[in-house]
């Protein structure tokens, strides 16, 4: 990871920046969700920047740690520059403000990445092509991964699908 | 495989009956999967041909779904471990040796040298067992019963090997945070010299019998190829995105453990098509064996533990007779290693690619959060682009060099 990219962006997108924190070597910048995509397009085509790989996209559920409740966490990484970052946006847990801008748009890879995180903790990613479950079925009530989703919870039972038969 | 005749999505009604439809000209949805003979892994592609022609896939995953995440966040650190050798379930020891490494990382400290020569040769054994088992399977499927054979044979002396070292065939848990369960076994040498000599010798038949077979050759050249900033574009590492001619491999670019000591060349390809992703993984397996070589030559007796007893499990003697002994062991095992508060991102090279561990941890004895970046996971979504406009039978290939492992890309 670099510090000069943490630099970079506080400098291009003063507004944008919530915050920003190293540790471990993680160099890590929160934003605003309004200027994601911004920031997404300028990390990708600037020639010092360079992020062309998107490395992951995750949500972590902060229930009763801190407010807002959700992070949408995103892991970017350049291959010329070698380096590495760290992106993070904050999202409220009321369900019509759970949601931030898809970077479908800008990085094809973090199309599944981004249906995973929808399917695990519920924050929509507006504009987003194909906006479905992806490791649990349509039919699952819930989303698994949010801190008060249990360990042990018992799905109801689905009727099994009836497939059409050929004429 | 069950057909289902649908409307065309031409515009045009498709009401018609097949009498009068006389060149089939409607396009046909075929279910494939998620239990399919030729396809290695629970995956259910929904197709719509055009006679041979894949005309659209929609590519359905999450059929070994365990909840691999949502039980790391009830475990303590050590007890993640046997479920990460459950995600790639053909290389575990590169699984292992990627968590343990991060869960290092947040508690800031750094393993024993020996220690980390032997991850080292654990993890490119096991990616020569991912390696042989990729090309195998792909020559199965492709018809080639015998390659196979000879592939899973050679698997099979590496597991004997990892068998000896970690005293289990496929789930291994061999590392712990701070260390490893043992050091090597007694002997090591001459089992893993016994190892390479039987699949160097299988591996020349596996390429004499496939690199210039003409069938082969056909089947897999200029299939499923893509360019490198494609592939890029959809997040892909490790071999396939190597074959597309990106030098990419996390062992170079950012070195850890003691790949900057050794000596080995990484295999890129030219057009990114199956042939050169078949290539670069029957490269790879001699460059382990090149690496595992030099790490046995460099590494030197030691400690493989860490000396700090709130990290790794005292010696058993220290347990039963002294009273600091077994209070170390007692919250280690009841409380779990104490990781500060914070989060991190750790990635090695694992067979398929880069897996990364994004850890948050809240300065209890159990994650917060583990989230595994599964490599195949990025692989797999770019396989609609690579089948569609291709033959339906020409999935079958595309799909084993891409490589995707159930337990990993489903959790």
């Amino acid at each position: 990871m670099s510090e000069a990219v943490v630099a970079a962006i506080v400098e291009r997108f003063p507004d944008a920046v919530v915050s920003t924190h190293s540790w471990r070597g993680d160099d890590t910048v929160v934003v605003e969700r309004g200027a994601l995509v911004e920031i997404g397009t300028y990390l990708k085509h600037d020639p010092e920047m360079d992020f062309k790989l998107p490395v992951d996209v995750c949500g972590v559920d902060y229930l009763g740690k801190r407010e807002p409740r959700f992070e949408v966490v995103y892991h970017f990484a350049s291959i010329t520059q070698r380096h590495r970052i760290r992106l993070k946006v904050q999202v409220e847990e009321d369900p019509s403000e759970c949601w931030v801008p898809t970077l479908t748009g800008v990085w094809r890879g973090v199309n599944w990445f981004e249906r995973e995180v929808w399917d695990m903790y519920g924050v929509r990613f507006e504009g987003h092509p194909k906006l479905e479950r992806i490791l649990l079925y349509e039919e699952f009530e819930g989303h698994a991964l949010r801190k008060d989703y249990p360990q042990r919870a018992y799905q109801p039972l689905m009727p099994m699908p009836t497939l059409p038969r050929e004429r | 495989m069950t057909a289902e005749h649908l409307p065309a999505v031409d515009g045009s009604s498709g009401t018609s009956e097949v009498a009068g439809d006389p060149f089939h000209a409607r396009l046909m949805k075929v279910q494939m999967g998620p239990s399919h003979p030729a396809t290695h892994g629970t995956v259910q592609f929904t197709l719509t041909l055009d006679g041979e022609t894949v005309v659209d896939a929609d590519v359905k995953i999450g059929y070994l779904h365990r909840g691999f995440e949502k039980m790391a966040e009830v475990c303590t650190y050590n007890q993640v471990l046997p479920y990460t050798d459950r995600l790639n379930y053909v290389s575990p020891l590169c699984n292992n040796v990627g968590y343990a490494m991060a869960v290092e990382k947040a508690l800031g400290i750094e393993v024993t040298p020996r220690c980390q020569w032997i991850r080292m040769i654990i993890s490119e054994l096991s990616r020569i067992s991912d390696h042989l088992t990729c090309l195998g399977a792909g020559a199965l499927e492709l018809g080639g019963f015998t390659p196979f054979l000879y592939a899973i044979q050679g698997r099979e002396e590496i597991w004997q090997v990892c068998e000896e070292v970690t005293g289990a065939r496929l789930t291994h848990s061999y590392t712990r945070v701070g260390g490893l369960r043992r050091d090597l076994p007694k002997g090591f040498e001459g089992l893993y010299a016994h190892a390479k000599s039987e699949v160097n010798r299988l591996l020349v038949d596996v390429d004499k019998l496939l690199t210039r077979n003409r069938i082969f050759y056909d089947r897999m050249a200029d299939v499923g190829a893509i360019s490198i900033e494609d592939a890029l574009d959809y997040g892909w590492t490790g071999p396939c995105l190597r074959s597309t001619g990106s030098d990419y491999d996390v062992r170079t670019h950012m070195p850890y453990m003691f790949y900057d000591q050794v000596d080995f060349d990484v295999p890129v390809g030219t057009t990114g098509d199956n042939y050169d992703r078949y290539l670069c993984r029957l490269e790879e397996i001699r460059q382990s064996f090149r690496i595992v070589d030099q790490c046995l030559e460099m590494m030197e007796p030691g400690p493989v533990d860490v000396d700090d007893w709130t990290v790794v499990l005292p010696p058993k003697e220290d347990v039963y007779n002294s009273i600091e002994g077994m209070i170390a062991h007692f919250k280690n095992i009841m409380e779990g290693v104490k990781v500060p508060a914070g989060e991190v991102y750790s990635y090695t090279e694992a067979g398929n690619g880069e897996l990364g561990f994004y850890l948050v941890s809240d300065g209890s004895g159990r994650p917060w959060r583990v989230k595994v970046r599964p490599p195949c996971f990025a692989a797999m979504q770019a396989l609609r682009p690579l089948v569609v406009g291709g033959l339906l039978a020409d999935i079958i290939p595309t799909f084993d060099t891409i490589n995707m492992i159930g337990g990993e890309i489903d959790r």
